[in-house]
């Protein structure tokens, strides 16, 4: 199993409190890293950490490691948008762009200028929002409004613009916690397709969707890496008390 | 027990309710009734050569003869105090928010258009005048362009400040997490979602500019002629109607009231078009 991101010493801050205590992970690659643990415990801020946008908020201060392919992503000459390109991000809540389905998809395209206007820019479009599940129920309207769509769709072409940048990474920030059951199947599905392509990390608090979708699990408590291993292992023979306890149900 | 409590809610909700269909008809009623008498009083003396002709016929203000004078020196000054308006608080507003959001100095300066955005018309049309007198300046289209524009500064800055503060920041999240920058995710994402909300600060400023008769009452003066140079004096239709009631004949009185009508459907007819851009543009927009 080869390492894709990893993390070395990592703490966080938001002004006095510590969010991330000294953090040591490996995560895979193309497999799914799921990110467990009760709220507060860290696990969006250690998702953030990995795309930088921990320092878009104010008062944040981090010190440590991020290794993607090797390459610290933290060291001052790496260029952020281009480190970004490579890991996208699917949050809790869709915000699809205040434009077209069409130019949702095609808006990262086009700023990192992957491909020209015209047949290249439709094909890829449609490739795009093939990939995410959403082309039949939009072909018919790609030039509406992107807000018209239902949560569902919102979640899913927010998935398919994401992946039209190429990333090698998928972060999900508790991805289908906003969505009816349904879609977040659907969402779900995707993510397990998507996997053979992309490493996947994402943050969730409900423990089935874990145990659906995980290859390997890290379990957080006070930001703090509590466990972490292949998810059959941890499910069925949690090493630690405050594990067990956690997926007993206890909090 | 149960009943009386219920009683007691429909009483206040009747009460609410009431107060609430009161204040509509209230606006509505006073609205119809201004747009009524300007109709009445005004539509009779409205014809042709009022829209294309300059004041004629001996009189200062003329019994014949248009106001085409006043009609393109009101679009010229309202149009050119809301662009100039328009250049200042934009950068203003998002300095606001990127550099200074929810500092001391911010609420300072939050506090400060709201008080100028009070201040009457006639303060601003006194101070522009001190300066002019200090510049040794006269009465000038540009005169009243720049008062005209600190007079709607606040106004559309207060808007857009709200307009930005209303932008969620997810929506910046979400561009900059495929690697978009700042910039692009300025131009392309937060711009497109406040295109319709600066429209409509456009709208009010306008308004508020093509409106008043005392800003400009000292500062662009007022001639008959048809303005061609910034350095000249400019008509204005809220000063046209002041002069044209003033005069002690009924017939140039009655053309007050058709000036009005005009003011009052070169507003309606901005408003209508405008929300109509700021619909076609908020279709888009994520809320």
């Amino acid at each position: 199993m080869e390492t894709h991101i990893e993390i070395r010493k990592l703490n966080a801050y938001y002004g006095d409190s510590q969010a991330l205590k000294d953090i040591n992970l490996e995560i895979p690659r193309q497999q799914v890293t799921v990110i467990m643990g009760p709220s507060g415990c860290g696990k969006t801020t250690l998702l953030k950490s990995l795309n930088r946008f921990l320092e878009l908020g104010e008062g944040t201060r981090l010190s440590g490691q991020v290794l993607i392919d090797g390459e610290d992503i933290y060291a001052p000459e790496v260029d952020v948008t281009e480190m970004r390109k490579k890991a996208g991000l699917l949050a809790q809540h869709p915000y699809p762009l205040p434009m077209s389905i069409y130019d949702n998809v095609a808006y990262g395209l086009r700023i990192h200028d992957l491909c020209k206007k015209g047949p290249e820019m439709d094909k890829r479009v449609r490739h795009f929002l093939e990939e995410a599940g959403l082309w039949e129920e939009v072909k018919d309207r790609l030039h509406k409004p992107a807000v018209g769509l239902s949560i569902g769709q919102q979640q899913r072409l927010c998935l398919a613009r994401g992946l039209a940048v190429q990333p090698e990474i998928i972060l999900g920030d508790e991805p289908t916690s906003a969505l009816d059951p349904i879609s977040a199947q659907h969402i779900e599905k995707r993510l397990l397709g998507l996997k053979k392509e992309y490493t996947i990390v994402l943050v969730t608090h409900i423990l089935r969707q874990a145990k659906r979708l995980a290859d390997y699990v890290v379990y957080m408590y006070l930001g703090e890496v509590v466990e972490c291993g292949a998810a059959l292992e941890v499910f069925e023979h949690p090493r630690q008390e405050r594990t067990r306890a956690y997926l007993a149900g206890q909090f | 027990m149960k009943s009386r409590h219920f009683a007691k809610c429909h009483v206040e909700e009747g009460i609410f309710k009431a107060l609430m269909i009161g204040s509509f008809a209230l606006l509505s009623a006073s609205l119809g009734f201004i747009l009524l008498t300007i109709i009445i009083k005004g539509l009779p003396a409205l014809n042709l050569a009022m829209l294309i002709q300059t004041p004629r016929g001996g009189y200062y203000l003329g019994k014949e003869g248009g106001i085409l004078n006043a009609i393109l020196g009101s679009l010229y000054l309202a149009g050119g105090g809301t662009l100039l308006a328009l250049l200042f608080s934009l950068p203003l507003a998002l300095f606001l928010k990127v550099y200074t959001n929810h500092s001391h100095w911010s609420d300072m300066v939050r506090l400060a258009l709201d008080v100028l955005w009070g201040i009457p018309s006639i303060v601003y049309g006194a101070f522009g005048f001190t300066i002019m007198l200090a510049l040794n300046m006269r009465a000038s289209l540009l005169a009243g362009i720049i008062v005209l524009a600190l007079l709607e500064l606040p106004i559309m800055a207060r808007a857009v400040d709200e307009i930005i503060r209303m932008t969620p920041f997810d929506l910046e999240q979400a561009s900059l997490a495929l690697g978009a920058t700042r910039l692009e995710t300025a131009v392309h994402v937060v711009m497109r979602q406040m295109l319709p909300g600066i429209v409509t600060a456009i709208l009010l400023a306008f308004g508020r500019g093509i409106g008043d008769a005392a800003s400009v009452l000292f500062t662009a003066g007022y001639t008959d002629r048809i303005p061609t140079s910034l350095m000249r004096p400019a008509a204005s239709l809220p000063l046209a109607v002041f002069f044209q009631l003033s005069t002690p004949f009924p017939e140039v009185q009655r053309r007050a009231y058709a000036s009005a009508l005009i003011l009052t459907v070169i507003v309606l007819a901005i408003s209508l078009g405008s929300r109509w851009i700021s619909g076609r543009l908020s279709r888009y927009v994520v809320k």
